[in-house]
């Protein structure tokens, strides 16, 4: 084995204390002596309510956390006030109680202690004031050698916001998320090209009085953002049509009057089929297609060919039930949706994909239409004033330079910018890590761990001994959202809104919120202008007197709505309206993209097969877990604590596998799951594809429960197709095969 | 009055809200439940249908737990709710063992637990804790007897089943079908 | 292909994913118990056909078994209990729908009884203990009230031990939800087994040639009406619903199969039943070994009911 600079560490010795063995011996003794009924209901009325949002995914669903007499959360309730969640939370959000009770939890900063002698390195714990001392004086060290934009933050969630902050007083624009180059970003492009605007979250589809609902692999339902599976529920009540393509019979599929079992990774030929029939067909609202979009005529022209039949030979799909699904969208135009989806980096070719289903929301007219897109709208907050941000000499947009439509930080392009032998303009050389678990997030795991190799310094914030914790030099326990202040939430929605996060109770042993981080941190780097406050509570007050409120008004209140003030929610009938684009149209054929070199549409390019004995790796979520981040949650684990790999009966059949035999995964360049997996034998799946539930098999032994428990899909795509106009990472091109004789592993 | 509940699997996406929510409402102990979500599929890819069902005590109005249990510990309260009451059960089991569904289990604390119809929500008026949560609102608790109710409203329009009918328990829990 | 699985972890220690709940001291606790029914049925039946002399080794040495017996299993039934310390809750009710509690309440009944039979002998087994003397003195006055009494016992007996060997099978049959259990004739099944096992300590506790010939014969037929009663059961429950005939499929062709059929079937009751008939026709075959043979068939009879029984249920 190379030994590593920086070694991942497992089991050494994480400071645990102990506090965790306590709740366990009352109710012993309680039970012996037969009087202890710990499962008596407390009444609502006499828990204390503290507002928040939650941050157990991005949806940021407002809620009331209550508190019982003795000063346990006991159970976390959606405001009925938010028009992100309605009062209903999803399975996650009510089990984020399980965040805050997880006796797993970072408990103290923790530094690294390098092994002497081949001895592995350690953990030790240290204060508050050694940890931050020795981040503040590496941060010091980097700008004086390489200048601060050598410094990365890669951030996910709130408290990515506040590190975010201190990075750009601090002089580095150097940022990235997984959620831009991993998720969103290809269809924030392709629908930007197309009607001028990002889809962004929430997602503006007006579900709920959709009348033909199109899901191209986006599984609501699995996926839980709340209020899309709400409005989706909604819709099925008024009889909606739901067509739904998935090679995988998802749990939204099984709802769907149409599924279509498509081949994967062939859906622009199914796109380029269905414009064929619309507007062959001529199933379009020729009044809308003149007066609203551009390029109709050279899309005529550019799907001449595609045909149903030409794409049944592609995507396995019956050129009947092609005609019949497009006649559906159509009769339903414009309330139809041709779902944007979420995670979409795919097959590198992900931008056009998305392209083309905006091009087929263009033809049917749904934008701004009513069971189709709604216009969005959200509050603007306030900015807290401070001294404008010094100018970096370069940051994430020149770092992703190659990909012109990049319109954020590209993780995977920072993490190659970290590596000394590739190629690149800027040199990267120390990482901060916030809330995000960079080895189940990020593909290409062996990159991943190159570049973890060569930079100079790593911090990480978590919550959890996560994964990514085990390759930090310090490890700064953040509390959770249950127990701090964060930003105010503004999001987009149909009413603007406005959602307070307050502690509801003391941040449980040595953990922190960032927003103190950041702010320590910017005080031992002499940026105290930038933090002008005691208290994070300071900010928000001054931001909800800006707004009209104010702090205790939002502690009662949680969630404030407002009036829309860009107008109304649809575009009306013939009304005169611009779109964002160049041409101030819905651009079926995109002067952006033609500009720049990129084909102005979409065209389908076939994508490699699984050789034989191979299968196409897909992966998509659990409705009751986040990626890894619920994994260790005990209310969560208790739900499901593995993943299994779907199998169809007849693989498994040529395979002899059994239902919850164990097996390892093996990929096309020899890469063998860390931990083996169990079989589900299941007809939800097509034969030439194997399905998991990302998130699972976490290395770190400190996470007691999730530990080992099912195997990694991030660890399985080495191979990722760079999508040339954004530069996001299509992570669906890769396939495994079975290792069922377990013994040859171990050896 | 008899309360029942009507559960809509053509919405429900088995996201096991309701488990959760019951979990964190009734301190029940990490590593067991008083519901759970079961997924039934049937068919062949591609011919293939799903029922997803969120699955609790029936409070059986012919309640073989309450007829088995020797010191009156199972009893059937006002509107037909089946409950254990924790200080008057020896947890012998013998409920375990007469219910059809595996509906109760032992709680770590030596008593038998169960699903209570959130009895203690119930009698102030409000939903069950599961019912309250569900994302998808394919859940319907209420009075049977009243022809009026939401539930009473929805099993007269609705298709519905129950589970295992021929263990002659009289379920109440009906699944819309 | 059809599944069915939970989404969400079921994972109830003792219940998924099957039912695991009762274990061995059930399974001794009713073994005890009809062994002890079947002792006191056979004592009181001689007692009150005026036998007392012949069947020495029926009234007064295998008795002595059955409090012990009883206790046992009841020491079992409460090291079975979850909830222990309410376990007096068992005997401030009395439901007659739950056979747990009138079987409880009939063993509340037939311990001290049989405690009284014992003392009844209590002279007999000690006949060198002088009786005038210290406190036994005080003894001796109740011991001479039970023994002028013992038909009075022998009255309560026979129904209560009848009561007793009928509720070890009646307390699993009642479970509607166990298919396997839940046919009428696992309650006569039972008690005859318990008659059996009864018969089977008394050989060997009797010293008396005749004595165990006569208890061989009752034990033959009981054996051969066990049998007939195994098959019964079985066949009716091939004949049943779906669920009944796959649970008659555990002791057929499934994971009981073997246990069932060498050690209940064969060694149980084919085998010592053989040997009975043997030494009935004059070979000489020590008695104690058929006698072992059906307390070992006994045992296990209740053993793989009980854990076999478990694995049954209702399909939906
Ligand atoms: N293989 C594969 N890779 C994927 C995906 C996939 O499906 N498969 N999905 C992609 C998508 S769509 C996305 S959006 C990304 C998501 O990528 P990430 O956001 O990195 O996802 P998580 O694995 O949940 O990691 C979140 C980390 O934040 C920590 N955390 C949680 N709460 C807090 C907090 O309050 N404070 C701090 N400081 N830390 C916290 C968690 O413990 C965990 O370590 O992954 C992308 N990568
Ligand atoms: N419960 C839960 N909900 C979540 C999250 C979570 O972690 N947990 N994460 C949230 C985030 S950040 C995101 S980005 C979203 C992601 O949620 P979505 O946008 O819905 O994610 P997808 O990648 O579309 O979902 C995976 C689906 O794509 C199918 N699929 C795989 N390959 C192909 C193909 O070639 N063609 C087609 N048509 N389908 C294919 C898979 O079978 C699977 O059903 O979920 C959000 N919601
Ligand atoms: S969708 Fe669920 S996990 Fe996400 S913010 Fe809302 S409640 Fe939390
Ligand atoms: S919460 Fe509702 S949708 Fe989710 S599993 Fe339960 S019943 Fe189904
Ligand atoms: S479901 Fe089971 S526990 Fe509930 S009432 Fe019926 S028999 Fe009793
Ligand atoms: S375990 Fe408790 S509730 Fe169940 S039958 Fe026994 S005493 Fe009754
Ligand atoms: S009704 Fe209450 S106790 Fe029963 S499953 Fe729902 S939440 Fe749990
Ligand atoms: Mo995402």
């Amino acid at each position: 084995m190379r030994t590593n600079r920086r070694q991942f560490i497992k089991i050494s010795a994480l400071g645990v204390g102990g506090l965790a063995a306590v709740a366990s011996t009352t109710s012993l003794g309680g039970s012996l002596l037969g009087i202890f009924d710990s499962s008596d209901p407390g009444r609502d009325i006499d828990f204390k309510r503290t507002a928040t949002y939650c941050e157990v995914c991005f949806w940021k669903c407002a809620a009331w956390i209550n508190v019982d007499k003795e000063g346990n959360i006991v159970k976390i309730i959606g405001n009925d006030d938010d028009p992100h969640c309605n009062g209903r939370l999803c399975p996650r959000g009510t089990g984020g109680v399980g965040m805050y009770n997880d006796t797993d939890r970072l408990k103290t900063p923790l530094i690294r202690v390098k092994g002497v002698n081949g001895a592995e390195d350690s953990f030790r714990e240290a204060s508050w004031k050694e940890a931050l001392d020795l981040i503040a004086s590496k941060m010091k060290d980097i700008k004086q050698k390489y200048g601060a934009e050598s410094f990365a933050l890669l951030k996910h969630g709130s408290s990515g916001s506040h590190f975010e902050h201190l990075f750009k007083a601090y002089g580095s624009d150097t940022i990235g998320e997984p959620a831009y180059a991993q998720c969103r970003g290809p269809r924030e492009q392709g629908f930007s090209s197309t009607f001028g605007s990002w889809v962004g979250s929430p997602e503006p589809t007006d579900i709920r009085d959709t009348k033909c609902l199109v899901l191209i692999g986006s599984h609501i339902g699995e996926n839980m953002h709340n209020t899309q599976v709400q409005e989706l529920a909604e819709a099925i009540d008024k009889d909606v049509t739901i067509i739904t393509v998935d090679p995988r019979l998802s749990t939204v599929a099984s709802k769907s009057q149409h599924w279509l079992a498509i081949k994967p990774s062939t859906d622009i030929a199914l796109l380029l089929a269905w414009m064929h029939v619309i507007i062959y067909d001529e199933l379009y609202d020729e009044k809308y297609i003149k007066k609203y979009t551009y390029g109709f005529d050279e899309l005529k022209e550019h799907v001449k060919n595609y045909t149903p039949e030409w794409a049944y030979g592609i995507t396995t799909i019956e050129p009947s039930v092609i005609r019949k699904t497009a006649r559906k969208m159509a009769d339903a135009a414009p309330a139809v949706i041709i779902h944007p989806g979420r995670h979409v980096t795919w097959y590198g070719d992900d931008t056009q994909r998305e392209r083309a289903m905006a091009i087929l929301n263009g033809l049917l007219g749904s934008w701004g239409k009513r069971g189709g897109f709604y216009l969005k709208e959200k509050v603007k907050i306030p900015k807290y004033p401070h001294p404008a941000y010094p100018h970096p000499k370069w940051g994430w947009e020149e770092i992703g330079e190659e990909y012109p439509l990049a319109q954020m930080g590209l993780t995977n392009e920072i993490i190659r910018a970290s590596i000394p032998e590739e190629n690149t303009k800027h040199k990267v050389k120390a990482w901060f890590v916030s809330g995000t678990n960079l080895p189940k997030s990020i593909p290409d795991t062996k990159n991943l761990e190159k570049a973890l190799d060569s930079i100079e310094f790593l911090a990480v914030c978590d919550t959890m001994p996560m994964d990514v914790t085990g390759y930090a030099d310090v490890v700064l326990p953040e509390c959770t959202y249950l127990e701090r202040y964060d930003k105010l939430r503004s999001a987009t929605n149909r009413e603007p809104s406005i959602a307070l996060r307050a502690p509801a109770i003391k941040p449980k042993y040595n953990s922190k919120p960032s927003w103190w981080m950041a702010k320590k941190l910017g005080e031992r780097l002499g940026l105290e202008a930038y933090f002008e406050y005691k208290d994070y509570s300071e900010v928000i007050d001054w931001q909800l007197r800006k707004l009209g409120s104010s702090l205790k008004e939002m502690k009662r209140l949680g969630v404030k709505k407002f009036n829309r003030t860009s107008g109304p929610l649809y575009i009306a009938n013939g009304e005169d309206y611009e779109f964002a684009t160049n041409t101030g149209k819905v651009e079926l054929y995109s002067t952006e993209l033609a500009e720049l070199g990129f084909d102005p549409m979409p065209k389908y390019t076939a994508h490699p097969e699984p050789e034989q004995n191979f299968y196409r790796l897909i992966y998509g979520r659990a409705p009751m877990h986040t990626f890894s981040r619920t994994s260790n949650n005990p209310n969560l684990s208790a739900l499901k604590d593995e993943n299994k790999v779907w199998v169809n009966p007849k693989v498994a059949k040529l395979w002899s596998l059994k239902n919850d035999q164990e097996i390892y995964l093996k990929n096309q360049d020899g890469v063998v799951t860390t931990f083996p997996i169990k079989v589900r034998i299941t007809e939800r799946i097509r034969w030439d594809s194997i399905y998991m539930v990302h998130g699972f098999g976490n290395a770190n032994k400190k996470l007691s429960r999730s530990y080992g428990k099912g195997a990694n899909d991030t660890e399985m795509i080495t191979n990722v197709m760079i999508d040339p106009i954004m530069g996001g990472t299509g992570m669906r091109g890769n396939f495994v095969t079975f290792i069922t004789d377990l013994k040859s592993i171990v050896s | 009055m008899r309360y029942a509940m009507a559960i809509d699997t053509k919405k429900c996406v088995g996201c096991s809200d309701c488990v959760v929510a019951c979990q964190t409402e009734n301190n029940v102990p990490e590593g067991f439940c008083r519901d759970w979500v079961t997924e039934s599929v049937s068919g062949t890819y591609p011919q293939v249908e799903i029922e997803l069902r969120s699955e609790r005590c029936n409070h059986c109005e012919d309640a073989p737990c309450v007829r088995c249990c020797p010191t009156g510990a199972s009893q059937i309260v006002d509107g037909g709710i089946v409950i254990v009451e924790h200080d008057e059960c020896i947890g012998c089991g013998a409920c375990i063992e007469s219910c059809p569904y595996d509906a109760r289990y032992v709680h770590p604390e030596g008593y038998v637990d169960k699903c209570t119809f959130c009895l203690h929500r119930v009698t102030e008026g409000l939903q069950p804790a599961c019912v309250s949560v569900c994302p998808t609102k394919c859940m319907y608790f209420g009075d049977i007897d009243d022809p009026n109710s939401e539930i009473s409203n929805m099993l007269k329009t609705r298709k519905q089943k129950t589970l295992a009918p021929e263990a002659g328990t009289n379920p109440h829990i009906f699944y819309l079908i | 292909m059809k599944e069915e699985i939970f989404i969400s972890g079921r994972n109830l220690p003792h219940i998924d994913p099957h039912l695991e709940l009762w274990h061995w001291p059930i399974s001794l606790y009713l073994f005890l118990g009809g062994l002890a029914a079947g002792i006191l049925f056979f004592a009181a039946l001689v007692v009150l056909f005026r036998k007392e002399d012949k069947y020495i080794g029926a009234v007064k040495y295998a008795t002595i078994i059955a409090p012990i017996a009883i206790g046992v299993g009841l020491l079992a039934l409460l090291y079975d209990l979850s909830h222990v310390w309410y376990a007096w809750r068992l005997y401030v009710t009395i439901r007659l729908e739950s056979p747990m509690s009138w079987g409880a309440w009939t063993l509340m009944l037939v311990m001290p009884v049989s405690m009284l039979w014992t003392l009844s002998y209590f002279k007999e087994y000690f006949p060198k203990w002088n009786w005038d003397f210290g406190f036994l003195s005080y003894f001796d006055w109740i011991i001479d009230f039970v023994i002028y009494h013992r038909r009075v016992l022998a009255w309560i007996l026979v129904p209560s031990t009848i009561l007793l060997g009928i509720y070890t099978g009646i307390l699993l049959s009642a479970f509607n939800a166990r298919p396997l259990w839940n046919n009428s004739i696992l309650g006569p099944l039972f008690l005859t087994s318990g008659l059996s096992t009864g018969a089977a300590t008394i050989i060997l506790m009797s010293k008396s040639h005749a004595e165990r010939r006569m208890f061989s014969m009752i034990d033959l037929v009981l054996i051969g009406i066990e049998l007939f009663l195994i098959i019964h059961m079985l066949m009716g429950m091939l004949a049943g619903s779906q669920v009944q005939h796959e649970a008659s499929l555990l002791l057929l062709g499934g994971e009981f199969t073997v246990s069932f059929w060498v050690f209940v079937i064969i060694l149980g009751l084919a085998f010592p039943a053989i040997l009975e008939i043997f030494e009935l026709v004059g070979f000489k075959v020590p008695a104690i070994i058929p006698a072992l043979l059906v307390l070992l068939g006994g045992i296990m009879f209740r053993f793989i009911m009980v854990e076999a029984g478990q694995l049954t249920r209702y399909l939906y």
